[in-house]
């Protein structure tokens, strides 16, 4: 007993040349994606920023224009605002929608079902299919004269509209078209539900509860969470909508299926405003980052995690 | 009982309603793809193709030369799936196992950067690219994938935490070290975790269209996204031809899907999504 504290000093010194060793291994072991972050990430980023308050065609070099880039795009550019209503207006329409619809899907498939894994795999397939093989399909889809949807719709006596090719029309056949794609957010859902307690479902049978009322008091509250996370992460994808405004409409007919990325990229790449699609990039992210905080801020007062007693 | 039947039977209606739904747009596609060209626009349209023109897919593959695009797109797949591998698992099992000083900041920020928008950083990194001469080659587009993914981390350290530590304590006490351990303990038992982020990493590049549209400019380099949507804004009317060409560019992943359908569920139970 009496030895010990001579021996201390010396474990302590070891232990703290170890610890020193494990965090010199952690940041050799992170550094390819701590380079990525400076490479890809923070580097870029900052670059965008500075990009934005140039004229830059890469062919001359960069002009410092100050805030005349933001300056037209807020007051001269009508074509901003089109691609900002656009895209705004999807979003509205295509989130609650994907919500919604994904969830009565995993509703649907979380029950004892003969086949579900063959009904599942059939939900999920087409979210996992590449992006132009899906689009070039539902161009076909929405062939206004022989295509499937409009046959069908014939059958019912109802004359199809031109979808693709009627500005009143293309950006809703866009949004039908993503629905498609519901499975992804689905099988987010399902993967929450079947982690679900059982035992609540029990107690809430024994003191007489309906299905309709178990959903409404333990399955919606548990699933906030997911509900949640989903919210998120679909406004961020919806946002930056492109694929199939490019390959579908390439923002027509009339603009009305001007996505914001669309117009972005044409900015970039087809026009080379560096100095413009930065600044819209970042009108881009300081737009998704302040719904990004709204929603988390929002969520104090409907999410609900297990064992947080409010 | 009776109620439950009836509800059962509502469920079934249900979900064979919804996966004819779903359905039914790949169906018109593998009708579509073998019709005869002049019966593709008869009105109305026959469900099923008389007589079955298999000629549509050997035609359509080479109208445009769809065999170098899946050279292509497979080489930038398995590349990009041997980058995002390497640095992943180096990464991830750092995350999951070592202790310093900082890390947990850096975790947040990691995940932080997820949520980005691709299009705030897209602008810069071309210039990027372009200033080292690497446009019109697959290097903007394989590259980054060695630098890691934060997605493909975040699973494996989902993955990693789940492993119980006695192993990696016993090798420790035998002098191994962290590389060594990792190596030797953790890959071989990591197996499905690794499969499912090579699955996950080969669908993105499979189905990657902007960053090949950004960075591809040859013919001869494009991926089949690519590939198929020059097909499209060429021969717009061969719908045969188009629908033929567009089930092939969906095939592998098809296939991929429903090979390694556990991978995906797993993947997503695995990022403990379940909140």
């Amino acid at each position: 007993m009496s030895q010990l504290p001579s021996v201390q000093p010396v474990s302590r010194r070891r232990r703290f040349s170890l610890a020193r060793r494990e965090a010199l291994t952690f940041y050799l072991m992170i550094s390819p994606w701590l380079a990525g972050f400076l490479l890809f990430t923070l580097g870029p980023m900052v670059a965008s920023l500075v990009i934005s308050f140039t004229r830059w065609d890469l062919l001359s070099p960069a002009r410092f224009v100050g805030l005349a880039n933001y300056q037209k795009m807020f007051t001269r550019d009508p074509l901003f605002w089109q691609s900002l209503k656009v895209t705004t207006l999807y979003t509205a329409a295509y989130v609650p929608l994907e919500l919604t619809g994904g969830l009565i899907l995993a509703l649907l498939m979380n029950q004892r079902l003969k086949g579900i894994a063959l009904f599942r795999t059939i939900y999920y397939l087409p979210s996992v299919l590449p992006g132009v093989a899906f689009v070039v399909l539902w161009m076909w889809i929405l062939h206004p004269d022989v295509g499937l949807l409009n046959t069908v719709l014939s059958y019912l006596g109802i004359q199809g509209p031109r979808w693709l090719v009627d500005p009143r029309w293309a950006l809703s056949a866009l949004l039908m078209m993503s629905l498609w794609g519901l499975g992804r957010s689905m099988v987010i859902y399902l993967a929450s539900l079947q982690t679900l307690p059982a035992h609540l479902y029990e107690a809430a049978a024994i003191d007489g509860a309906n299905a309709w009322q178990s959903f409404w008091k333990i399955t919606l509250p548990l699933l906030t969470p997911t509900i949640f996370f989903n919210l998120v992460l679909s406004i961020i994808s919806t946002f930056q909508t492109f694929t199939s405004a490019f390959v579908a409409t390439d923002g027509g007919p009339l603009d009305s299926t001007l996505f914001y990325v669309l117009y972005l990229f044409r900015q970039a790449f087809q026009y080379f405003n560096m100095g413009y699609a930065s600044a819209m990039a970042w009108f881009l992210f300081l737009v998704i980052l302040i719904l990004t905080l709204l929603i988390v801020r929002s969520s104090e007062h409907w999410v609900y995690y297990e064992g947080r007693l409010r | 009982m009776k109620r439950k039947r009836l509800a059962l039977a509502v469920s079934y209606t249900l979900a064979i309603l919804v996966a004819i739904l779903f359905l039914l747009p790949l169906l018109w596609m593998i009708s579509s793809s073998l019709k005869p060209n002049y019966q593709v626009f008869e009105f109305p349209p026959r469900w099923l193709p008389h007589p079955v023109q298999w000629s549509n897919y050997p035609e359509a593959l080479t109208y445009v030369p769809f065999g170098r695009y899946t050279v292509n797109t497979l080489f930038i797949a398995v590349m990009t799936i041997a980058g995002h591998l390497l640095s992943c698992t180096l990464v991830a099992y750092a995350f999951a196992r070592l202790q310093a000083p900082g890390k947990n900041t850096l975790f947040v920020i990691m995940l932080a950067t997820m949520m980005l928008p691709y299009p705030v950083t897209m602008v810069p990194i071309y210039i990027g690219f372009k200033t080292l001469g690497w446009v019109n080659s697959f290097r903007p587009l394989i590259v980054p994938a060695f630098f890691g993914s934060p997605f493909y981390i975040f699973l494996l350290r989902q993955f990693f935490l789940t492993l119980p530590p006695e192993l990696e304590d016993a090798a420790r006490v035998d002098g191994a070290n962290t590389m060594q351990i990792l190596w030797h303990i953790i890959l071989p038992i990591s197996r499905p975790a690794m499969a499912t982020v090579a699955v996950f990493s080969f669908q993105a590049a499979w189905n990657d269209f902007l960053g090949p549209l950004i960075y591809l400019n040859d013919q001869s380099k494009y991926t089949v996204s690519l590939g198929l949507n020059f097909f499209r804004s060429s021969y717009d009317v061969r719908w045969g031809y188009l629908m033929a060409a567009s089930l092939v560019t969906m095939l592998p992943v098809i296939l991929v899907f429903l090979l390694a359908q556990r991978q995906f569920i797993r993947g997503i139970a695995l990022t403990g999504l379940k909140g």
